[in-house]
């Protein structure tokens, strides 16, 4: 193979691996939108209290001797989406349930207050500068010529990528067959109408918070254990653009989010690649201006229909 | 087993029910005609709490309902087959039906369902066919059953006739005389005031926000202003 070839392959793997973690993000914006047409600015605030809970628990865990990295992975995953559920569930009990039936700008002017008073909360509890964890899991296979071009899939990004596919079958499995799952579709589709068959629908409105914010934690703790660094001010960048994939993959749309991560990601490694890497952010929001211009309703949603 | 007092229903600063007083007596049919825009559709929504009545009093076997949450006003033996239908369009025949019967066990929605099924043939032939892609009788069949799959003891129906071709709507009154045998209470909405009032036990006619007029189905069949407005006569 040329190494052109390789060079397109090795920017293929690095740029699923980000789109797989800005899909998960994505979900959470999706679905809540998809049931009360709200964009929830404070889900990538989430996504950082997950990665903040990973680094904690690791280190935390490590500093107690414990040496089985699966162990130290897992109790890691349950408490970080445990907490970040947590958040996840408070934020909307107490910023968004009670203005409910409001003008839909109200809701949206309290997100991005919590999306602040978040950042702050985590800034004050933890500092401002970026913390880092060094390499947990570390080396991976190697194939291609090495005196032309070696394409590298670390294990972290193979755990990216599993970790990301059975989260997805997991979420994809209980909305098309569980009984709450339907009632969370029923609620997209019309919230009114499931209230009026007596289904309490703020629990369902609750759940899919609960659900979104635990997607966004696997993505901390994925994210983290990637990049090694966090700071209070990740989930900014990263709510936008896991929001950016949501919108070019059709806002409301489960498969869409992630389908619209994956071209994310995959359109900002082969920006990085062949273009200095500053424009990676310009090509990934033109992506959003261009969407929002020509095809507002995504790649796979449905044309917006206004919610009352 | 629902009386509705002097309700009065406010859309912001648009008043939209004045006054309204209607009762509906268990195993009655009762009818409630009038113009477009008249209120019909607000008043059968605020009976569920969707708007709540800003004043006057909404009661259900005697409990007092005019102050709960939608939900669980629905839960206590009440179904709605609203206007437009509002079936889930992306969802199964089988799963808007089970979405009816949520807040009930699985074998008691089971049960439900199988009568359902066969009360309609049809929503057993599409069981899983997805409801946005069938026709507006069939949609219309599948919100009625819908509505069955709690086992209410009273439906509120909001213009299940419309937009239906003749032979469907006469199997729709049927299937309503049907439920009325089966023991369910019926408060039915129509712009059909012909057929409706003659099934009907009892017609409310709705003006303006206003109850204008009310007697038995027949005495408001063979009523002057009621053949002049609503009868063609
Ligand atoms: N959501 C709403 N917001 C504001 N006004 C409303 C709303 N819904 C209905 N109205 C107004 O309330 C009045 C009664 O409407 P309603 O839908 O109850 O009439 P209707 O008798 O059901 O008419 P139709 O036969 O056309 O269904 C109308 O003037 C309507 O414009
Ligand atoms: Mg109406």
């Amino acid at each position: 193979m040329t190494e052109t070839l390789l060079y397109l392959i090795q920017q293929l793997i690095n740029g699923l691996t980000i789109g797989s973690t800005y899909a998960l993000i994505a979900i959470g914006y999706t679905m809540v939108y998809g049931i009360i047409g709200m964009i929830n600015f404070a889900h990538g605030e989430i996504y950082m209290i997950g990665s903040y809970v990973t680094f904690i628990v690791i280190a935390g865990l490590l500093g107690m001797g414990m040496v089985s990295l699966p162990i130290i992975l897992i109790i890691a995953l349950v408490v970080a989406v445990f907490i970040a559920s947590t958040y996840g569930w408070t934020v909307e009990r107490v910023a968004y349930r009670p203005l409910r039936g409001s003008n839909r700008l109200i809701p949206l002017i309290s997100a991005i207050g919590m999306s602040i008073f978040l950042q702050n909360y985590v800034v004050l509890a933890q500092g401002s500068r970026d913390v880092a964890l060094p390499p947990q899991i570390t080396g991976g296979w190697t194939f291609g010529d090495p005196a032309v071009f070696e394409v590298s899939f670390s294990y972290m990004q193979a755990l990216i990528w599993g970790a990301t596919f059975v989260t997805m079958t997991a979420l994809t499995l209980f909305i098309s067959r569980s009984r709450m799952g339907r009632a969370c579709r029923a609620c997209s589709e019309d919230l009114g109408m499931t209230n009026l068959l007596g289904i309490d629908t703020n629990r369902t409105i609750a759940l899919t918070f609960i659900i979104g914010a635990a997607l966004a934690a696997v993505a901390g703790l994925l994210l983290g254990l990637y990049y090694g660094v966090v700071n209070p001010f990740v989930g900014f960048i990263a709510g936008l653009k896991a929001f950016t994939a949501a919108v070019l993959g059709g806002i409301g749309s489960i498969p869409g989010a992630v389908l619209g991560g994956l071209v994310l990601g995959v359109t900002e490694a082969l920006t990085s690649a062949y273009f200095p890497s500053e424009y990676k952010d310009v090509v990934s929001f033109g992506l959003l201006v261009l969407i929002l211009l020509f095809r507002p309703s995504g790649l796979l949603g449905k044309p917006e229909v206004e919610k009352v | 087993m629902l009386r509705i007092e002097n309700v009065n229903t406010h859309y912001g600063p648009i008043q939209a029910l004045h006054d309204v007083s209607i009762e509906v007596k268990q195993g009655e049919i009762v009818t409630l005609i009038g113009a477009n825009g008249a209120g019909k559709t607000t008043l059968m929504m605020t009976i569920c709490g969707d708007p709540q009545a800003t004043t006057g009093s909404v009661q259900f076997d005697g409990e007092e309902i005019s102050n709960l949450q939608t939900a669980s006003i629905m839960q206590k033996g009440l179904a709605i087959v609203p206007e437009g239908r509002r079936v889930f369009s992306g969802m199964t025949v089988e799963e808007n039906l089970a979405m009816g019967g949520y807040f009930r066990t699985k074998a008691e929605a089971a049960e439900t369902m199988e009568h359902v099924l066969e009360l309609f043939p049809r929503l057993r032939e599409r069981f899983s066919q997805r409801a946005g892609t069938m026709s507006g009788g069939e949609q219309q069949m599948l919100a009625i059953g819908r509505a069955m799959m709690s086992r209410p003891r009273m439906i509120l129906l909001d213009e299940p006739s419309l937009g239906l071709a003749p032979i469907i709507i006469q199997q729709i009154f049927e299937i309503i005389q049907k439920l009325r045998d089966e023991g369910v209470t019926i408060f039915l909405v129509e712009q059909n005031a012909n057929q409706a009032l003659r099934i009907a036990d009892r017609g409310y006619v709705l003006e303006h926000g206003h109850v204008v007029l009310e007697g038995s189905g027949q005495d408001l069949l063979t009523n002057e202003d009621v053949q002049k407005a609503y009868l063609g006569g």
